[in-house]
C-alpha cells in the first residue's frame, strides 16, 4: 500500500482524537507484525492490524475511514496478547470504530439484515453486533 | 466447600441456550451446590466496551456485581463465557482504575457505592477450586471411556490474560473436568481460536471461514466432539457446520455439546426432565458410544409435544 502525504494534512486533531479514545499507547508501535499475523480475520481484512497501526501513527484519519479492517475485528483481543510492545490493538480498532459511530454512520443497519438468520442468532449475537457495528 | 453460591445466569441461558443452564444447575445439584441466581439482573452487555470515555457501557455489567454484593456473596459464579468476561473486565476495572470507578458509583446514586468487593468467577473455576476433581469422580455413574472430546475455549474465558480463568494456551480445567469423567482428550490446538463471534450477524462468509478452521482442526488431530462453555461459540459452530457439510467443505459432523451436557450425562442424569436440548448430531454419538442407554433426550423444540 503505497502511503501519500498532502501538504494540507494536518495529523493533529486526529492523535488528539485517538488519544482521549484508546491512550497513546499506538505510539509505540514498531511494526513488527505480530498482530497481523496472530488475526484470525486478516484475509477478509483490505489492511492488515499492522497496517492499520501504520497509518494511525501517521495520523491519516481520512484514508483510514475508509478501511474495512475494524469492522470485521471480532474482538478477540489475539492482537492484543501478541504485542510485545503491550498495545492493546483491539483498543485502536474499536477507537477506529467509534470516531465513524459518533458522526451517526452505522456500519451494520438492523434493516438491512435479512430476516431469516437474524431470528435464529442468540441475543447475544445480536447485542453484541449491534454495539460493536452500529451507534 | 461452599455449598451455596451467588450466581448470574445471562439472557442466553434463558432462551436459545436453555440446555447449558439446565445441565449445569442438574450437574450441581448432584455435587450438593445451590447456584442462587442473583435478584433483578440485567443483561451484561455483551461486549467490553473498549474506548476510554465511554462509561455508561459498564453501568449494566457492574449493576449485576452489585445485586451479588447486596446478596451477600464474596463470589458471583457464571456460565455463560460472555459474561464472565463482561462481568470480570468490569469488576477489574472497578478495583483498579480509581476515577472510573468514582465516576460511575456517582453515576449509579441510588445503589450502594461498589469497590470490586465481589470475585468473578466462571462456572470451571469455582467446579477445580471448590468442588474438586475427586467430589466429580465419585459422582460419575456413566464413564465416557471410549469418548475421544476435547475442549474448546473460545476467546472470551482465555483473553484478555488480567481475567483468563488460566495460562494462555492452557486448556487444563476443562481438560481435567472431561478427563475425570472418562473421556478421552486429545490436545486441540484451536481451543482459543476465534468463532468469529458477533461478526456472524455482519457476514457470514466471516463465519464460515472461521468455523471451518476449527472443526476442520477437530477432524486433523481425530477429535470426535468439541464441549464448549460459550452460546455465542455453541451457535457459530453448529450453525455454520450445518452449512459447511452442506457444502461439502467439511465431510465429517463435529458434534458440538456444552462442557455442562458432558457432565450431566456422565453423572447419569436424566435428560427427559432436564431438557438438555441437545441436537442430533450429539445425541447419535451418545447412542452410537451407549451411554445414553434407553433413555430419550428431549430435543429442542420437542417440549411442548
Amino acid at each position: 500500500m503505497t502511503i501519500r502525504f498532502e501538504p494540507e494534512d494536518n495529523p493533529h486533531p486526529f492523535f488528539e482524537q485517538m488519544e482521549l479514545l484508546c491512550g497513546d499507547d499506538f505510539y509505540k508501535c514498531y511494526q513488527c507484525g505480530s498482530c497481523a499475523s496472530s488475526c484470525p480475520m486478516t484475509e477478509h481484512m483490505e489492511a492488515s492490524p499492522r497496517k492499520i497501526m501504520h497509518l494511525v501513527r501517521f495520523g491519516l484519519g481520512e484514508k483510514l475511514a475508509q478501511l474495512n479492517t475494524f469492522w470485521v475485528c471480532a474482538t478477540c483481543l489475539c492482537c492484543q496478547v501478541n504485542c510485545p510492545r503491550g498495545i492493546d490493538v483491539a483498543r485502536v480498532m474499536e477507537a477506529l470504530r467509534t470516531r465513524t459511530l459518533r458522526q451517526k454512520k452505522d456500519y451494520l443497519e438492523p434493516s438491512r439484515q435479512r430476516i431469516a438468520p437474524v431470528s435464529e442468532y442468540p441475543q447475544i449475537a445480536l447485542v453484541g453486533a449491534f454495539r460493536k457495528l452500529a451507534c | 466447600m461452599k455449598k451455596t453460591v451467588s450466581y448470574y445466569p445471562g439472557c442466553a441461558l434463558k432462551t436459545g441456550a436453555k440446555g447449558l443452564e439446565s445441565s449445569a444447575l442438574a450437574s450441581m445439584k448432584q455435587l450438593g451446590v445451590t447456584l442462587e441466581e442473583i435478584p433483578d439482573w440485567n443483561c451484561c452487555g455483551v461486549v467490553h466496551s473498549l474506548c476510554e470515555d465511554d462509561l455508561i457501557h459498564h453501568v449494566a455489567p457492574v449493576r449485576n456485581l452489585i445485586r451479588a454484593r447486596q446478596q451477600g456473596s464474596d463470589t458471583l459464579v457464571t456460565i455463560c463465557a460472555m459474561c464472565y468476561n463482561t462481568l470480570a473486565r468490569a469488576n477489574l476495572m472497578m478495583r483498579t482504575n480509581p476515577e472510573k470507578r468514582d465516576k460511575l458509583n456517582r453515576f449509579m446514586q441510588e445503589e450502594p457505592d461498589y469497590h470490586g468487593e465481589v470475585e468473578v468467577n466462571h462456572l470451571l473455576t469455582f467446579l477445580a477450586r471448590e468442588v474438586g476433581q475427586e467430589k466429580i469422580q465419585s459422582k460419575v455413574k456413566v464413564p465416557l471411556s471410549d469418548l475421544s472430546i476435547s475442549p474448546y475455549y473460545g476467546c472470551m474465558l482465555t483473553r484478555p490474560r488480567e481475567i483468563a480463568i488460566e495460562s494462555r494456551r492452557k486448556f487444563s480445567l476443562l481438560t481435567d473436568l472431561l478427563q475425570s469423567l472418562g473421556a478421552t482428550v486429545k490436545y486441540f490446538p484451536a481451543a482459543d481460536r476465534c468463532c468469529s463471534s458477533y461478526q456472524s450477524v455482519n457476514d457470514p462468509r466471516i463465519a464460515e471461514e472461521a468455523t471451518e478452521f476449527i472443526l476442520k482442526t477437530a477432524t486433523n488431530v481425530g477429535v470426535e466432539a468439541l464441549a464448549v462453555c460459550c452460546p455465542l461459540c455453541e451457535f457459530n459452530l453448529k450453525y455454520q457446520q450445518k452449512v459447511l457439510l452442506k457444502r461439502g467443505r467439511l465431510h465429517t459432523p463435529v458434534p458440538i455439546y456444552y462442557f455442562s451436557h458432558v457432565v450431566a450425562v456422565s453423572f447419569g442424569l436424566n435428560p427427559d426432565l432436564n431438557l438438555f436440548e441437545m441436537d442430533d448430531a450429539a445425541i447419535d454419538l451418545l447412542t452410537r458410544k451407549g451411554f445414553k442407554k434407553d433413555t430419550k433426550i428431549v430435543k429442542k423444540g420437542d417440549e411442548a409435544s
